[in-house]
C-alpha cells in the first residue's frame, strides 16, 4: 500500500525536480548542438541557456520564468495499491501543484479560458492534467511532471494515406518553420510527432513523444526509427536556429509515435518541447522507497502493444 | 566595450538618452540597471481602457515595459519571493501599445519575439523606443538573478499575479538582444530573409496536402479539395 502522503511529498519534490533540473538527455544534446553552432547569434544564445541552467541550479530557481502548465503522467504496475484509491491520488498531486506553485516559485499561469480566473496555484478545471498508464508487472507507481509551454510551438492536421511521407515532412517542415520564426516554438527543442489514432489520440500521442521521451531513443520499428532520423535532420537542415536566427539547430532529436487510425486517414500532430524541456520522474515502490529519475520510461512495449491478448505474469511462474 | 568575438555587449540605464538609444545596433547583448516595470494585457487593459491612474511616475522612474510575468509569490507578511522571470510574446500587445508608449514615454519595450518592422516604424521610432528581446526562450533564472530588489507591485489583487504590474531594480539585468532599431529595422525580419533563401529547396521532394485548410486560401468561397494552385511541385 503505497500512502498519499509519501504521493504529494514526492510530487512536491518533481514540481521542483523539473522546474530548476535540466535533465541530463537534453543537456547533453543541447551542448552537442552549442560545441557545432556557427550562426553567431544562435551560438550566443545557446551559451545563455547553458549559463542559464547553471544559474538555476545554484539558486535553487526556476530556469524560465514561464513555468508552462504543470501536468502529471501517472504509471502504475498492476499489483499497486494507493491508500485512499485513485480520488486520494489525484487530490495529493493537485495538493502538490498548489503548494509547490508557492514555495518553489512558478508562475501561476492557469487561468479560466473566459472569466481569466486565477487560483494563484496552477490548479483549476482539468488543471493539472492527470493521465494514467499501466504496466501487467509490479507494485510501484511512476509519478511524472511535465512542465511544458502552453502557447506555441504545436499543430494537427488530417493527413491521408496518399498524402505519404512527403506530406508528412510538408507538414513537419510547415510546424517548424511556423513556429520557429523569432523563437516562438523555444526552439532546439525535442520534436515529438504522433501519427494516427483520432484527433484527440494524435495529439496525445505526439505530444508524450516530445515530452515522455529521452534524446537518443528511437522507436522500435526501424523503419519509424529511420524516419525520426531523417526528420531530425531535415529539421537541423532549415537553416533556422535558436530564437529564429540564422543556425543549423532546431530539433536537438525527433521522437515519432504511432496509433492505429481509421483506414483512411494518416493524422499527424507536431508538438515543440522546449529550451528547457522540464520533466522529473519518481518512482515510489509499495515499500516506501523513492527513486528519481529523468527518463519517464512511458513507451514500453505494453504501451505499444498491437495484439488483443497480453501475456500477464503468473504469480506461480515468475520465469514466464 | 565590445567582446572580442560574438555580438557586442552594452550596459544600459533603464532611463536611456536619446544618445544611448541611438548607438545600439542590431544584434547588440543589453544588460539594464535601474528600474523595469511589467505591464502586458491587464496593465494596458486597466490604465487605457479604465483609465486608472498609473501608481508610477512614467517615464522619470523607468522608461522601460517588460512583457513579463514573473515566477513569484506575494508572502502572507506582504514580502515577496521571486524566482525566475521570463518574457511573453509581445505581438499580442501591438494593440495598445501605441496609446501606452505615448502615455508612459517608454523608451524601451522589452519582451520576447519582438514585432513587426512597420510597428517601428509607425509608433517606436516616432517615440524615440526601441525593442529588446529576452533571449533563449527563456534565460529565466539568469534574468532573476538580475533583480535586486521587488520594489513593489501594483494592481495584484484586481489583476492576478501573472498580470500585476511589477516594479524590479534591476542590477545588470540581462543578457536582452536589440531586435529593433532608429531606422525601424527588425533583427528577426533581418534573419528571418537570410532563411528564407533556403526555404524553396528545403521544401523540394514534400508534397503539398490533399486537404487544405482555410488560410491556405482566404476565399471562403473556396473549397478545400483538390489541386492547390500555391504548391508548384504538386503537378
Amino acid at each position: 500500500m503505497i500512502s498519499s502522503a509519501l504521493i504529494e511529498q514526492t510530487a512536491e519534490t518533481l514540481m521542483a525536480k523539473a522546474a530548476i533540473e535540466i535533465p541530463d538527455d537534453y543537456l547533453t544534446g543541447l551542448k552537442a548542438a552549442a560545441a557545432t553552432e556557427d550562426g553567431e547569434l544562435s551560438a550566443f544564445v545557446l551559451q545563455a541557456m547553458l549559463d542559464n541552467y547553471e544559474a538555476a541550479k545554484q539558486d535553487r530557481r526556476a530556469m524560465c520564468g514561464d513555468t508552462g502548465v504543470p501536468r502529471w503522467y501517472v504509471k502504475m504496475g498492476n499489483s499497486a495499491q494507493i491508500e485512499g484509491g485513485p480520488v486520494a491520488l489525484e487530490t495529493a498531486l493537485r495538493r502538490a501543484t498548489a503548494t509547490a506553485t508557492k514555495t518553489i516559485p512558478l508562475r501561476p499561469n492557469r487561468v479560466h479560458p473566459l472569466w481569466r480566473t486565477d487560483h494563484d496555484n496552477n490548479v483549476g478545471i482539468g488543471a493539472p492534467e492527470i493521465e494514467f498508464g499501466f504496466e501487467p508487472e509490479g507494485d510501484w507507481i511512476d509519478l511524472v511532471t511535465v512542465h511544458k509551454g502552453g502557447l506555441f510551438g504545436t499543430d494537427y492536421r488530417m493527413l491521408f494515406p496518399s498524402d505519404g511521407i512527403e506530406g508528412i515532412k510538408r507538414f513537419y517542415l510547415d510546424s517548424l518553420v511556423a513556429f520557429g520564426k523569432r523563437g516562438l516554438a523555444c526552439q532546439p527543442a525535442i520534436i515529438g510527432i504522433g501519427l494516427g489514432g483520432s484527433k484527440d489520440s494524435c495529439m496525445v500521442l505526439g505530444k508524450r513523444a516530445a515530452c515522455l521521451r529521452v534524446v537518443g531513443d528511437r522507436n522500435p520499428d526501424p523503419k519509424i526509427a529511420e524516419l525520426e532520423d531523417e526528420l531530425k535532420i531535415l529539421g537541423n537542415n532549415i537553416g533556422m536556429g535558436a530564437m529564429g536566427f540564422v543556425g543549423k539547430h532546431m530539433v536537438i532529436d525527433c521522437h515519432i509515435e504511432a496509433g492505429y487510425c481509421h483506414t483512411g486517414g494518416m493524422q499527424m500532430s507536431v508538438h515543440a518541447f522546449c529550451l528547457s524541456s522540464r520533466r522529473a520522474v519518481a518512482r515510489i515502490t509499495a515499500d516506501g522507497q523513492i527513486s528519481y529519475r529523468t527518463d519517464p520510461d512511458w513507451f514500453t512495449p505494453y504501451q505499444r502493444r498491437e495484439t488483443v491478448e497480453w501475456p500477464l505474469p503468473q504469480d506461480h511462474d515468475k520465469s514466464a | 566595450m565590445a567582446a572580442s568575438s560574438g555580438p557586442r555587449q552594452i550596459s544600459l540605464s533603464t532611463t536611456p538618452s536619446e544618445a544611448d538609444i541611438k548607438a545600439l545596433r542590431l544584434g547588440d547583448i543589453v544588460y539594464l540597471d535601474g528600474l523595469i516595470y511589467t505591464a502586458r494585457e491587464g496593465v494596458y487593459m486597466r490604465a487605457l481602457e479604465q483609465h486608472a491612474n498609473v501608481p508610477m511616475e512614467l517615464p522619470q522612474q523607468s522608461a522601460a515595459n517588460f512583457h513579463c510575468s514573473p515566477a513569484a509569490t506575494i508572502n502572507a507578511d506582504g514580502s515577496f519571493s521571486l524566482g525566475a522571470v521570463t518574457a511573453t510574446a509581445s505581438f499580442r500587445f501591438a494593440k495598445w501599445l501605441p496609446e501606452w508608449m505615448a502615455r508612459s514615454g517608454a523608451k524601451l519595450i522589452i519582451g520576447k519575439g519582438g514585432m513587426s518592422s512597420q510597428d517601428y516604424k509607425d509608433y517606436f521610432v516616432p517615440n524615440g523606443a526601441i525593442y529588446l528581446s529576452t533571449v533563449g526562450y527563456g534565460t529565466g533564472a539568469l534574468l532573476g538573478r538580475g533583480v535586486e530588489t521587488v520594489e513593489a507591485v501594483h494592481w495584484h489583487e484586481e489583476l492576478g499575479i501573472a498580470q500585476a504590474m511589477w516594479v524590479l531594480k534591476c542590477n545588470h539585468m540581462g543578457p536582452f538582444i536589440v531586435a529593433s532599431d532608429m531606422d525601424g529595422n527588425c533583427l528577426f525580419e533581418r534573419e528571418n530573409e537570410k532563411i528564407a533563401k533556403n526555404l524553396e529547396q528545403l521544401y523540394e521532394g514534400t508534397k503539398a496536402p490533399s486537404l487544405k485548410r482555410f488560410g491556405e486560401t482566404d476565399d471562403r468561397r473556396d473549397e478545400l479539395i483538390g489541386n492547390a494552385s500555391n504548391t508548384p511541385d504538386n503537378s
